[in-house]
């Protein structure tokens, strides 16, 4: 009846609800499902969890309520977002994290660094410009943040709240919440100004293939041309944008509750975040082995930005010759130089 | 030991919200938040139905099982209590809730929601605040149980259309209504809870 009040627009007219109702409810009575006999039958049409379960993944009704995102009655996927949670994810992550881990570890033991065939030349050359290393540096520092906080999320409580105490431990997460939702803008941020400074340099070439095929010069002795990225450095760069784009937009979505979202799509977002998180931290977890003890001379590139002329001739000779073509390679500041910078 | 349980008879239940109105009485519960909520599906069409849900207090809790601070805790007699000392307000209990239970005191973008707030069975909190304490009753509300008496919004439900207490007893007297009456929709959120339905 409620509705059917509503609708009227002289609400103070009894009579005429009274007139409007019986019309009206007599042609809902067409789709009643009455007894065999034609008696009214209480239960025959009553609403039944398990059918409307079937047609639906969620029941919802109508709430006299203002907030009116409660009207959802039961969502029996929240369970099946603990089973995700508590049964996948958690050794999910476990395995993909510690596995990577160990296999850069046996590659250390096995192969060691990659070393400089031919030493050091004692004149560098000028790779990346302050702009370049700060975003990198911004996306870089803000994405290990956000992964320690992550899994704190994630882990802590079977980690860190054993050790330290239930108290402690809750003041701790409760500042790695708010560490995390907020670095979350510096890394999005940084990735958005990394794929605007390298996009073009990063779009594949044929070039790329020989070096995959010579596995970059890890697996085999021979020398592999690249300019100034490799496929290496291409594959990192394009997952490091893709999964960028798929872990900002779910943990907006997770930021914003409610903001054209439903519960069913914060789960998916939680699922969408979580994933790509592994997969990011497992990916950067080997670009970091590569660019600082896997690779002689490449952490140099982004912590002054100038490399050996040497090193760019073994990583990026077709780099190394543009630049060169350009002007001459930057003198290391010997002591002598140096004098004469002073003067 | 008893196994606390609600049970909400949908074919008795008059969507009168007396529930929803006791417990926030009962409880001071701050603007914004139900803790009880009446919902009424296929509303106007023949076989509606309205059914008073609030927290169910699940048998292997997901609530529990996803809070990354373990701020829950099932007592003995199947009641989840929760900690707000602990909660960080992170919302993880809000999406692993099959019922809608958890509740917070603010919108939360950037996960400012404040301390998570929801059904306690009337039966205080998890925290260290003593049983019947002021800072008991502030953040969680009255702690009936510890008085010997069943969450509010059952006891005086006008129909007796939601039933608390024992899940064995109030499952025996539905089934015996349906019985008696020869229809009944069902034990509404039992087998998402507690993974057992009520059959006559």
């Amino acid at each position: 009846m409620r509705r059917l009040v509503r609708a009227t627009p002289f609400m103070g007219s009894a009579a005429l609800v009274v007139l409007v109702g019986p019309g009206l409810r007599a042609g809902a009575a067409a789709a009643e499902v009455r007894a065999p006999d034609g008696a009214f039958a209480p239960d025959a049409n009553a609403a039944k969890e398990g059918v409307l379960l079937n047609q639906d993944a969620r029941i919802s009704g109508r709430i006299d309520i203002l907030d009116r995102r409660a009207d959802v009655l039961i969502q029996p996927r929240g369970r099946e977002w603990e089973g995700y949670h508590e049964t996948w994810l958690q050794p999910l992550g476990v395995l993909v994290i510690l596995g990577t881990l160990l296999l850069l570890g046996l590659f250390y033991a096995a192969m060691g660094p990659l070393r400089l065939t031919r030493g050091r030349s004692g004149r560098t050359v000028t790779r990346f410009s302050p702009g370049e290393r700060f975003a990198h540096w911004l996306a870089a520092i803000s994405f290990v943040l956000l992964a320690l906080t992550g899994l704190n999320v994630t882990y802590g409580k079977i980690v860190l709240r054993p050790v330290i105490g239930p108290d402690a431990f809750s003041a701790f997460a409760q500042w790695v919440k708010y560490t995390h939702n907020y670095a979350g803008i510096a890394f999005a941020l940084g990735l958005l100004t990394i794929a605007a400074l390298w996009l073009r340099q990063n779009l594949p070439t044929r070039l790329d293939l020989a070096w995959l095929r010579a596995g970059g010069g890890y697996l085999s002795e021979t020398h592999v041309s690249a300019g100034r990225f490799n496929a290496g450095e291409k594959l990192v760069f394009w997952f490091a944008v893709l999964a960028g784009v798929a872990i900002t937009a779910s943990g907006v979505v997770l930021l914003f509750p409610f903001y054209g979202t439903t519960i069913a799509g914060m789960q998916l977002a939680h699922i969408v975040h979580s994933l790509t998180a592994i997969a990011f931290v497992a990916v950067i977890l080997g670009h970091i082995y590569v660019g600082t003890i896997g690779t002689e001379g490449a952490i140099e590139a982004m912590v002054s930005g100038e490399v050996d002329v040497n090193w760019a001739r073994e990583h990026h000779d077709l780099w190394l010759a543009e630049t060169m073509a350009g002007s001459a390679p930057n003198e290391r500041p010997e002591p002598a130089s140096l004098g004469r910078q002073g003067a | 030991m008893a196994r606390m349980k609600f049970l909400c008879d949908a074919d008795r239940c008059i969507e009168c919200n007396a529930c929803v109105t006791a417990c926030k009485n009962e409880h001071e519960v701050p603007w914004g938040i139900n803790r009880r909520r009446v919902i009424t599906l296929n509303d106007g069409k023949p076989g509606e139905r309205s059914v008073s849900m609030a927290c169910m207090h699940c048998t292997e809790a997901p609530c529990a099982a996803v809070c990354p601070t373990s701020c829950f805790l099932p007592t003995e007699d199947g009641i989840v209590l929760h900690s707000k000392d602990l909660c960080i307000g992170c919302g993880y209990c809000f999406y692993a809730c099959p019922f809608g239970a958890p509740q917070y005191p603010r919108v939360g973008n950037f996960g400012t929601r404040g301390k998570m707030d929801k059904c306690t069975y009337c039966a205080g909190g998890a925290g260290p605040e003593p049983t019947g304490s002021m800072e008991e009753y502030v953040k969680y509300g009255s702690n009936r149980l510890a008085e010997g008496k069943l969450p509010l919004c059952a006891e005086m439900c006008s129909t007796k259309s939601l039933l608390a207490g024992d899940g064995e007893m109030i499952a025996r007297i539905y089934k015996e209504r349906v019985v008696t009456r020869g229809y009944g929709s069902g034990a509404w959120g039992w087998k998402t809870a507690y993974r057992e339905d009520v059959s006559a």
